[in-house]
């Protein structure tokens, strides 16, 4: 029992770590992400150059810790995107019931049939690839699974006494809806952002390592890995760095809403 | 009876929806589709564009446009690519197979490691184990795969030099060779889909050996082996088999860009390439193809969901 808190405690702290070094980013990166230095290229790690440097000498630590505020605000984005419009069709599939949620769910059914990779690729293609279409794509590839998963735990709720209740006093529909319902799937709402938006800079990465999303020269951990790939031989520490900022992003997200799940849901709480 | 005919209403629902998703692909290109496609390889002109818009019949209205490419996938005919001209169909049959064996080696190295692994991570409980579990679980399921592949390379490239590592040799022509070259791609493929459904298998052999029927198997006299593998594990792998169809969507994906790595031709080279010419036609097709291969794979696995699970017969 005592155990959960601390993992959770540390994979909060890792998570708000990575949150403020996507937002002050150029705060706290030591040098200028685009500046090329032709005399140290492809150096490894040193006292100047903490991760080393790039194939055009610019320095590693600075770029990655750009890239992951270009994946980091990517993923955010799309995510948020995704649970609003997701979240609001799950609601409305559970209240409604009948049509409404029928064809609701059977759109959400057939954007759900195509692979993850494929469908964002599909968007890429039609809008041209650069940040913005990639947001857009993570958003389309995950409002149908925030719909399926906000739906599940409205239907329950909308069955229960208190909404009843609000309703034999005259409530509103969008009242009882934001006000009664909503609150209830706060857990949900959190450990599944959390979950996603860890799938969702692994997408991201993907993308940008096809070439599809951010383009170069601006800083993106995809991109970096992509590059870094071709001088794998002479200078492995692009492609090493990079990869493991997008492991290490992904990684304390989903440790978290793991943890988070565990500690919310009281069923597991005994179990694992 | 009424299940298979239930289930397939709704193949025939989704795969309906698949097919007006991406026929709309083509048409809902922000600005003048045509020209951009021209823009890719020549000079836009109008002759070029009212001559290529009448070859892909962008020039119908849109329900004639629907019906008629419907037609063509329906009879097998997914147009012809804009720059060889060579049917879709062909093009993408040569790179359909080092995806799909891609693909499959993944998944049987992922299912087939899952399960032992999951029951030994159900064996292994308490103190400090519970921690480790969940920290190389999250770590398996995060690790990216494209990354992980790189870094394979790096590290057998320095042990062993001489190793052919990239590239893909076709099954008949060499099939120790073929299987030697996917091993490694497959692996770093894999690992997501290993972590995830380890972790299944666990939670659902934990769950199992809680119940009611655990304790009778006890209670006769059964020894532990047959506990844990005929009654707990048969019950667990319930969950496992509908979690595999969804992963091959996941695999099809992942492989698209592992293929990169390993620079494997298979259907993620001909997707790419596709869209750096701006061949939307063959993307399109490309998608079509694999989303519906995928489709139909979770239809199965849910039919045998219900072979395997007489609950879900009786219930439906």
């Amino acid at each position: 029992m005592a155990r959960y808190p601390r993992l959770l405690v540390i994979s909060g702290i890792a998570v708000t770590l990575m949150v403020v070094l996507a937002v002050f980013a150029p705060l706290i990166a030591p040098y200028d992400p685009l500046a090329q230095s032709i005399l140290a290229r492809m150096k490894g790690p040193s006292a100047a150059h903490w991760l080393g440097t790039d194939q055009f000498g610019r320095d590693l630590l600075s770029r990655i810790i750009h890239g992951l505020r270009a994946s980091f605000g990517i993923a955010a984005a799309a995510v948020s995107v995704a649970l609003v419009v997701g979240g609001t069709l799950g609601l409305l599939a559970a209240y409604y019931r009948g049509w409404t949620d029928r064809i609701l769910m059977r759109c959400m059914d057939v954007l759900f049939a195509f692979p993850v990779m494929l469908l964002a690729i599909g968007v890429i293609a039609m809008l041209g690839p650069g940040p913005g279409p990639t947001a857009i794509a993570i958003a389309v590839v995950y409002t149908p699974i925030f719909a399926r998963l906000i739906r599940g735990p409205a239907l329950v709720l909308c069955e229960s006494d208190f909404v009843t209740s609000a309703r034999c006093i005259g409530a509103s529909d969008t009242r009882i809806l934001f006000i009664h319902i909503l609150p209830n799937l706060a857990s949900v709402i959190v450990v599944q952002t959390s979950l996603l938006l860890s799938a969702a800079i692994l997408v991201e990465a993907s993308l940008s390592f096809l070439g599809l999303g951010t383009q170069p020269p601006s800083p993106s951990l995809g991109t970096m890995l992509a590059e870094g790939r071709n001088f794998l031989m002479l200078s492995p520490w692009s492609a090493v760095f990079s990869g493991l900022a997008i492991l290490i992003l992904a990684f304390t997200l989903n440790l978290l809403g793991d943890v988070v799940r565990d500690t919310l849901d009281p069923r597991l709480r005994g179990e694992q | 009876m009424r299940l298979l005919r239930n289930r397939l209403i709704d193949l025939l629902v989704v795969l309906c929806g698949i097919s007006i998703i991406t026929f709309l692909m083509i048409r809902l290109i922000p600005g003048d589709a045509v020209a951009i496609m021209l823009g890719a390889n020549t000079e836009v002109t109008p002759d070029r564009v009212a001559d290529l818009r009448a070859r892909i019949g962008l020039d119908q209205p849109i329900l004639r446009q629907y019906i008629t490419w419907l037609g063509g996938v329906l009879t097998g005919d997914l147009g012809v690519s804009l720059w060889t001209r060579r049917p879709v169909t062909t093009e993408i049959a040569a790179h359909v197979w080092p995806t799909v064996q891609l693909t499959l080696l993944a998944l049987a190295i992922g299912a087939g490691l899952a399960v032992p692994l999951g029951v030994l991570m159900a064996r292994l409980r308490g103190q400090g184990w519970d921690m480790v579990l969940r920290i190389a679980t999250v770590a398996g399921l995060t690790i990216p795969s494209f990354w992980l592949g790189i870094m394979l390379i790096l590290l057998l490239t320095a042990l062993l030099p001489d190793l052919q590592l990239l590239g893909y040799v076709p099954f008949l022509q060499d099939p120790v060779g073929n299987i030697a070259r996917l091993l490694l791609p497959a692996f770093a493929l894999s690992l997501p889909i290993l972590a995830n459904l380890a972790r299944l298998v666990r939670s659902a052999m934990l769950d199992a050996l809680g119940q009611d029927y655990i304790r009778t198997a006890r209670a006769k006299g059964a020894p532990e082996r047959a506990i844990l593998y005929r009654h707990a594990l048969r019950n667990a792998l319930i969950p496992f088999v509908t979690s595999v169809g969804i992963m091959t969507g996941y695999l099809l994906g992942g492989a698209i860009v592992v293929e990169q790595v390993f620079a494997i031709p298979g259907l993620g080279r001909l997707i790419l390439g596709a869209i750096a010419e701006r061949n939307y036609p063959l993307v399109q097709a490309t998608i079509l193809v694999i989303t519906c291969g995928f489709v139909l794979v979770n239809f199965v696995v849910d039919l045998l969901y219900a072979v395997i699970d007489p609950r879900v017969r009786q219930g439906a």
